[in-house]
């Protein structure tokens, strides 16, 4: 086995879905069978990354490929430099990981779409979509540099914009498109601005390139302060593709794509390669760089969480569901919790794939309806969706034995390591709150779904377990969220192969005093020359703080289950009450902390109102000046031209007039009559004789 | 008294101014050209006058033959216009011959 | 090598085909046509021949030496007129990595332009006599290297472009029509007195050793050429520099258009018949960001030195403001012209930037605005054809309709604001390189990168506008493209899709000349110094 072979197989990964997506939608119109072709290309695609991590882990395990090509490039006749801008893969385990759950999870969002968009009228270019977004999404995965992570940052984008409004009849599902991309664009725009500033002083965008130059002391312009705003400026990027505070917006009104697209897309991958890019970049961040992600992902991970205890829409409450685990992701790479941010994303990607299918599941059956007080007792209808749904939200909810206690856990044992080693105590606090939070709304989510009585007789009665084909995914998504395929320890990770053997350790290159204190260099137990950020002390805290995380996280997950069972399922207390009671603050949970309201009240009526102030001025101002110049000398032209017909031309008319005039008198002497000229010639000789005498 | 050269010279100046009177004043174009002839003789008395008086030879009488001879061409010429003009405009007075105005 | 004149070829096949278009009677609207089309074909075919035996490794610029297929005689000779002396003036064309890429859009841009004459209902022949007219003054600007002749072509475009305006164009085409010509003529006027006063103020060196005053271009930026009292010469401590920098680009400016030299811009492109607004916006634009990298920056490299900041503040402005404007634009074609404000602000941005990177991204977006913004055009005109309406307002649900016209619209837009994979990307990304990498711009470069989000705004906000929710009755007759449509939009669709995955072909063509440039403008104080002006 030769690592040409992983290098060939990859590029297979890659552009085999394009392949799909082309001939896909070039041929969708007239072969109206050919979304089997594209999800015969998926089921390859997914083999092939199958193969990819069976023969990483087996052969490469702590190897990092590395392959690149000249895209384009400069020469410097002149002073005899060059400069080529690179496209390549760099294969670590990290990226064959991530590869399979694209590939997984693509592959049976592709199966589930069979079924669920049966009939649709774009039935064939819905799949050519799906076909586009798994090959961007896997040029994220697979980049070694920064710019073409940006490049499928961007078409990832454009697929997610293509999808989000698939059905654009909708108004709505249009402006949920447009602004899905544009409030992206604003993250990618800082991306952009961070990839400007390490290009310019790497003049490479590739990421080990950059790495090794900031390890020998090189910073972007000579500072430590530039180093934290290049990371900061490339998590903006972060901040719109996995929709973190303040960017979330765009995420719950994603929602109006088709189901299915909202598991793959918007929960389990896409949303995840904001992580993804923080786990790439994760060796340049500062200090003050990490605390601030820290900052982002708390906060992300507590807003959506509160909002989503009120939602009625079943995706909307998954939604920010997601951008609240996505919130814990980050928060977790900003405490330095690498492995865990990771592991984390591979298990939300899993359940929450899970529940957005099951959702998808629910709607189905229910005729797309998704308003959950509308339903109700679907739990005797659907059994097996009921069933991965309760799993999957018990493994969000971090509840033992499943893959979301694991990941969870780990990263709360290190927020409350991370506190204990330099103050930080919100960071465990939120993340606390939030794991009851969100057992909460997830079984309240449960609940009022499945059990109960059904509010809606009519569609109840019509409600079915959906097809084989949307069911399987849910049984295999569902059976990835149990602790088993990752650890042999239910209730510690850290034994597990994901985690020891998997997952590589990760690696700082900052300059030592922009290090938080436990990740100097001091504090390395590694002779390595990479410097790894896995320090005793860290270790040493996380050790010290796992139990009391386990049994703090256990203890609030099953309250918050316990909670919502208590309100929903016995009614001891009445949910409307309580509502009533904190009015302002239900309202304001309901509405969302009203950043739309806020967003479309500053931002984009400024930019309108901008817009139509320019516009004004350009035609009013500017083109006035152009018109009034115009007027001006259309009028001084006429003035000048009256001048020259009275007066220039005046002159010349007199001339000749006068000289008519003259003429007019003496023509009287013309009298055509021989003989008086005669008369005159002879009076006229005799004149001229005295004269001339 | 001799017959002297003043006599001649008076003779032909009254002739010349008989002419002239009648170039200028007679309305019919015959009258008109009577004058001319009569202008035309009277330079002759002033050639034959010179020519005897003078030293000039016979060089005078010549002339004077000239003339006479361009006068009968001249007036068979007038009369022809004269003639025309009748034709065209049906009058020979002179007055009302005054297309040259135009 | 080629041995025979192919640029001349090229620049004047347009006109023979006016003369035999002049012998056929009106009636034979279709020949006329058909035989347009194949003229411009010929044209295209030609540019890729000229294309296919050009040497990349040349660079042209300032040396004669490195042009390719030169063809240089003297064109008008004449000994001793008043107090003028010897006047020569050169028939001098050659290419090098500038003009290379400028010949072959206006070439590509043509021909497709020739192609959507095709609906053109009014006096066909005199269309097609002023359109074939158009095109030798256009490919003569980008040929001639003698700034008399430059000047010619430049002046003999204005003239069909304002019939064509102002005869096959909308409602108020004759105050379009006007305002073009009036605008573009004031510039030349700037360019004239520019070209008169470098006339005065260097001399070539002819063979016989005489030395008279000269209107060649690469002459002209030989400083050894200089004469001690011309008026724009950096010898006379008096010289005018600064101002004939200024004069010739506003002149240039407006054709860009600048900033505030804008406002014919959006008129012109609302009353021109599509085809029209297709070649104003496909290659007119750039014959004056052209002239700027031709002329102004090798002739004048010592003020362009020190007003770089300036041309990338009028960059960012032209980014900025023109997004802006486009935004709040309520007709299609108007909103167009406004992104092109905005795109060409780019390549000021990447000229000043002065380094490889920022003026091989200029180059690039000129190129590439050409097809992007050509193929938006286009667009337009399908729908105006079909709709004879512009209002975006008016519009919606149309990609339920034409699916395979929105699939068009969609990779155009996409393409206009930069998407990667598409061309608009590589060019971008490039300007805003080069512009971070020079110091003293590089807080305008940051900023202009709003001018992203606000393409991304304008153009998705219209998208949906157009062509997503529901679609009102009346348009359900619409219908979807015909064959010649598709002729026109799959050329460019590749072209598009190519250059934004592989623009290695068409940076490499420039590479070279790129580097000259940038190398004579950064040294200009040391050649200056070597001749002894400072």
């Amino acid at each position: 086995m030769h690592e040409s072979s992983l290098i060939n197989i990859s590029l297979f990964i890659l552009f085999l879905p394009l392949l799909g997506f082309v001939i896909t939608l070039l041929l969708g119109k007239k072969v109206k069978s050919i979304y089997i072709f594209e999800n015969l290309i998926i089921i390859i695609t997914f083999l092939s990354s199958v193969y990819l991590l069976f023969s990483k882990l087996s052969y490469f395990r702590t190897e990092k490929i590395n392959a690149e090509l000249e895209w384009f490039g400069f020469n410097n006749i002149i002073n005899g430099t060059t400069l080529s801008i690179n496209l390549g893969f760099m294969i670590d385990n990290i990226t064959a990981i991530m590869l399979f759950v694209v590939a997984l999870i693509s592959m049976l969002v592709h199966l589930y779409s069979i079924e669920y968009m049966k009939g649709d009228e774009r039935y064939n270019r819905y799949f050519a979509y799906l076909g586009i977004f798994t090959f961007s999404m896997n040029g994220i995965v697979l980049t070694n540099n920064i710019l073409m992570m940006y490049i499928f940052w961007e078409l990832v984008g454009l697929s997610s914009y293509l999808l989000i409004g698939f059905w654009f009849e909708k108004k709505t599902a249009a402006d949920a498109g447009k602004k899905a991309f544009i409030v992206n664009r604003i993250g990618d725009i800082g991306m952009f601005a961070g990839i400007l500033i390490l290009f310019f002083t790497y003049n490479t965008f590739s990421f080990d390139k950059i790495f090794s130059s900031i390890g020998s002391g090189i910073l972007p312009f000579n500072s430590d302060f530039w180093l934290t705003i290049t990371g900061v400026l490339l998590f903006c990027g972060a901040i719109g593709k996995s929709a973190q505070f303040p960017l979330h917006v765009w995420l719950p009104d994603a929602m109006e794509g088709p189901t299915p697209v909202s598991a793959l897309i918007h929960a389990a991958t896409m949303v995840a390669a904001g992580v993804y890019l923080v786990v790439r970049i994760f060796g340049l961040l500062t200090a003050d760089a990490m605390l601030f992600i820290g900052i982002i992902g708390m906060l992300s991970a507590f807003i959506p969480a509160t909002i989503a205890l009120t939602q009625n829409d079943i995706k909307k409450v998954l939604a920010y569901s997601t951008v609240s685990q996505l919130g814990y992701m980050i928060m977790a790479l900003g405490i330095g919790a690498y492995q865990f941010a990771f592991f984390h994303l591979v298990t939300h990607a899993f359940f929450k794939a899970a529940l957005f299918l099951g959702s998808g599941s629910v709607i189905h059956a229910m005729h797309h309806e998704q308003d959950i007080q509308k339903m109700g007792g679907l739990r005797k209808k659907m059994p097996l969706t009921y069933w991965t749904f309760i799993i999957s939200s018990l493994a969000i909810s971090g509840i033992p034995l499943t893959s979301g206690f694991l990941s969870k856990d780990g990263i709360i044992a290190s927020s409350l390591a991370f506190s204990d080693l330099t103050g930080h105590y919100l960071f465990p606090i939120f993340s606390l709150v939030v794991a009851f939070l969100t057992a909460f709304y997830m079984f309240r989510l449960i609940i009022i779904t499945f059990h109960g009585k059904p509010k809606d007789e009519h569609k109840f009665e019509h409600a079915h377990e959906s097809p084989f084909l949307m069911v399987m995914p849910l049984v295999v998504l569902a059976t990835l969220s149990i602790f088993i395929w990752y650890t042999p320890n239910p209730i510690n990770s850290e034994q597990g192969w994901f985690l020891s053997k998997w997952i590589e350790k990760p690696v700082l290159h900052t300059p030592d005093k922009t290090r938080f204190d436990f990740m100097k260099m001091g504090n390395i137990e590694s002779n390595l020359s990479h410097s790894y950020i896995e320090s005793e002390v860290y270790k040493e805290a996380m050790h010290h703080s796992h139990l009391s995380a386990m049994i703090l996280s256990g203890l609030v997950a099953v309250l918050g289950i316990f909670l919502a069972f208590t309100v929903y399922q016995w009614k001891k207390i009445d949910a409307d009450k309580i509502a009533k009671s904190i009015n302002p603050l239900y309202k304001f949970s309901f509405n969302k902390w009203y950043f739309d309201e806020i967003y479309n009240k500053t931002f984009v009526a400024l930019t309108i109102g901008l817009s139509r102030v320019l516009a004004w001025f350009d035609n009013k101002i500017i083109d006035g000046i152009v018109n009034g110049s115009a007027f001006l000398t259309k009028h001084f032209s006429f003035f000048i031209g009256n001048f020259d017909k009275y007066v220039i031309d005046g002159i010349v008319n007199f001339t000749a007039y006068f000289n008519g005039f003259a003429g007019l008198i003496v023509r009287r002497i013309q009298t055509g009559k021989v003989q008086s000229y005669l008369a005159l010639v002879i009076f006229s000789i005799v004149i001229l004789l005295f004269i001339f005498k | 008294m001799t017959v002297g050269l003043t006599h001649f010279l008076i003779v032909s100046t009254l002739l010349f101014s008989m002419g002239l009177y009648a170039i200028i004043t007679r309305k019919n174009a015959i009258m008109v050209l009577m004058g001319i002839e009569l202008i035309l003789n009277s330079a002759n008395i002033n050639f034959v006058a010179f020519s005897r008086f003078g030293n000039f030879g016979y060089s005078g009488q010549l002339v004077a033959l000239f003339v006479i001879v361009l006068a009968a061409a001249e007036a068979a010429i007038a009369l022809a216009i004269v003639l025309n003009i009748y034709k065209n405009l049906s009058t020979v007075n002179v007055d009302e011959i005054d297309n040259l105005r135009d | 090598m080629i041995n025979f004149p192919i640029l001349s070829l090229i620049t004047f096949l347009p006109i023979l085909g006016m003369l035999i278009i002049l012998f056929i009677p009106k009636r034979q609207a279709l020949f006329i046509k058909t035989f347009t089309i194949i003229i411009t074909g010929i044209q295209l075919a030609l540019a890729i021949f000229l294309l296919s035996n050009y040497n990349f490794n040349l660079a042209g610029i300032n040396d004669i030496k490195s042009f390719q297929f030169v063809e240089k005689f003297r064109w008008i000779e004449i000994d001793g007129f008043a107090w003028l002396g010897k006047i020569k003036i050169d028939y001098f064309l050659g290419v090098d990595g500038l003009s290379v890429p400028m010949i072959l859009l206006t070439t590509i841009i043509t021909f497709i332009a020739s192609i959507s004459s095709w609906t053109i209902d009014k006096s066909i022949k005199g269309y097609f006599l002023m359109f074939l007219l158009l095109d030798t003054g256009m490919i003569g600007v980008f040929v001639a290297l003698d700034f008399f002749l430059f000047y010619i072509f430049w002046e003999l475009m204005l003239l069909p472009m304002y019939f064509l305006i102002g005869i096959w164009g909308g409602p108020r085409r004759e105050y379009a029509a006007i305002k073009f010509f009036l605008y573009t003529l004031f510039g030349s006027v700037l360019i004239l007195l520019v070209m008169i006063g470098l006339y005065f103020s260097s001399m070539e060196t002819l063979a016989d050793g005489t030395r008279v005053f000269t209107f060649n271009m690469l002459e002209m930026m030989n400083p050894t050429n200089y004469t001690q009292n011309g008026i724009l010469s950096p010898l006379n401590p008096a010289n005018l520099r600064f101002i004939a920098f200024i004069g010739l680009f506003i002149g240039f400016a407006i054709k860009i258009p600048m900033f505030p030299f804008h406002t014919w811009l959006p008129d012109a492109h609302v009353e021109a018949p599509t085809a029209i607004s297709v070649i104003l916006a496909g290659v007119l634009l750039k014959m004056g960001t052209y002239g700027i990298l031709r002329i102004s920056y090798p002739i004048f490299p010592d003020i362009t030195k020190d007003l770089l900041w300036w041309i990338a503040l009028f960059g960012a402005i032209n980014i900025i403001y023109g997004a802006f404007c486009a935004m709040a634009q309520k007709d299609f074609k108007k909103l167009i012209a406004y992104s092109s404000v905005s795109h060409m602000g780019y390549v000021m941005l990447g000229m000043a930037a002065l380094n490889t990177l920022g003026i091989s991204g200029a180059i690039l977006q000129m190129f590439n605005h050409g097809t992007i913004t050509a193929m938006l055009f286009l667009l337009v005109g399908v729908i105006y054809d079909r709709a004879h309406l512009r209002d975006i307002d008016g519009f919606g649900g149309l990609g339920k309709q034409m699916p395979i016209y929105t699939g068009f619209v969609t990779i155009a837009f996409f393409a206009a604001i930069g998407l990667p994979g598409l061309s608009g990307f590589i060019s971008e990304a490039l300007v805003f390189l080069g512009g971070f990498g020079n110091e003293s711009i590089r807080i305008l470069a940051i900023v202009s990168t709003l001018g992203i989000l606000l393409g991304a705004g304008y153009m998705l906000w219209t998208l949906q506008r157009v062509f997503l929710g529901t679609l009102p009755d009346k348009w359900k007759e619409l219908t979807d493209l015909d064959a010649r449509e598709y002729i026109m939009f799959i050329p460019l669709v590749i072209i598009i899709i190519f250059l934004g995955v592989y623009p290695s072909p068409m940076l490499n063509l420039m590479n070279s000349s790129v580097n000259t440039i940038v190398d004579l403008v950064e040294k200009s104080n040391e050649i200056l110094k070597s001749i002894g002006s400072l």
